[in-house]
């Protein structure tokens, strides 16, 4: 799980730093963020001057997906004391839900989820933690001639890509892109919502045709 | 830039997101039409973040050979597609962009 987590975190480190974040906000962000392609998205943002309240509305659509993982792994966690339940929250990130989901899955009745739920989230918790900082740190001494910004672009294309799975998924995405680049005259980089809407619209209405 | 607004607000939302079910009582389901459309968020959200670094050059879209990091995009698209790999992707197209920036 954690050679899928480092490079992702050197990567975000290098790229925020490269788009003009300060490495101290950078690293700031990723601890109380902790959400890697939102973090991308609001560099980018940030970066073109778009208003704070475009960037919460952003990271608010990235990060719908914690919703669901939260919704998916509540039966399993049931019946603890809050506390811990606020825990396995705040540690919530994707690779560590993926395997903790696959493995409760497979053995609905196991004892100790929560132990092996947190020995799963806790090291990818830290290992990201570190990779952002050391992406940050090297991020700041290296030259621009790099062309270091492009990783941005390249992290959200090594995420995205892989999940156009079935005729919904490449509908949405298809129909996202060209809406993006058709409504950028919009202002205050509004295009993204409604690229965001239609290629929401188009992947509904590509599963509901094969149906 | 040190956007401290904007951290905080965001670290607010993720967090309300991830705690959203784990804290509610038992039996609230989501709607099956909000199921479904949550299923297509993250390729129509990603996407359109990416799609105008490659394609928007000044303002305006260059879809011409003369734009490197099209050219790169395209070919790290390709590598996602077929390798899957974060890393991969990252080194394949950054070698890409260096290349064909030199090419025009």
């Amino acid at each position: 799980v954690l050679f899928g987590v480092v490079p992702f975190g050197l990567t975000t480190g290098v790229a925020m730093v490269a788009s003009g974040i300060a490495p101290h906000a950078t690293v700031a962000m990723s601890l109380l963020v902790f959400a890697g392609a939102s973090m991308l998205a609001a560099t980018q943002l940030l970066a073109g001057g778009a208003p704070v309240l475009l960037v919460l509305l952003t990271t608010l659509f990235i990060n719908l997906r914690f919703m669901m993982n939260s919704a998916s792994i509540r039966p399993h966690l049931a019946g603890l004391p809050r506390r811990w339940r606020l825990l396995a929250a705040a540690l919530l990130a994707d690779n560590s839900y993926a395997l903790c989901i696959a493995r409760f899955t497979e053995y609905p009745r196991m004892s100790g989820k929560l132990w092996y739920y947190l020995g799963a989230a806790a090291p990818v918790w830290l290992a990201w933690q570190l990779a952002v900082l050391a992406g940050a740190l090297a991020g700041s001494g290296l030259p621009a001639s790099w062309k270091l910004e492009f990783a941005a672009p390249l992290a959200f294309i090594a995420i995205s890509v892989p999940l156009l799975r079935d005729r919904g998924t490449v509908a949405a995405a298809l129909a996202a892109g060209v809406t993006v680049v058709l409504a950028s005259a919009l202002p205050l980089r509004l295009n993204l919502l409604l690229a965001a809407l239609v290629g929401i619209v188009a992947g509904l209405a590509a599963e509901r045709r094969r149906a | 830039v040190t956007p401290w607004l904007a951290i905080l607000g965001m670290a607010l939302v993720t967090m309300a997101l991830r705690a959203s079910f784990l804290l509610l009582p038992e039996g609230v389901p989501l709607p099956p039409l909000v199921r479904r459309a949550l299923r297509y968020v993250p390729a129509a959200v990603l996407t359109a973040i990416w799609t105008p670094e490659l394609v928007m050059h000044g303002g305006t879209p260059d879809l011409s050979l003369a734009n490197a990091r099209l050219l790169a995009g395209i070919v790290a698209i390709a590598v996602a597609w077929r390798f899957r790999l974060t890393y991969v992707t990252l080194g394949i197209g950054m070698l890409a962009l260096h290349l064909f920036s030199h090419l025009s």
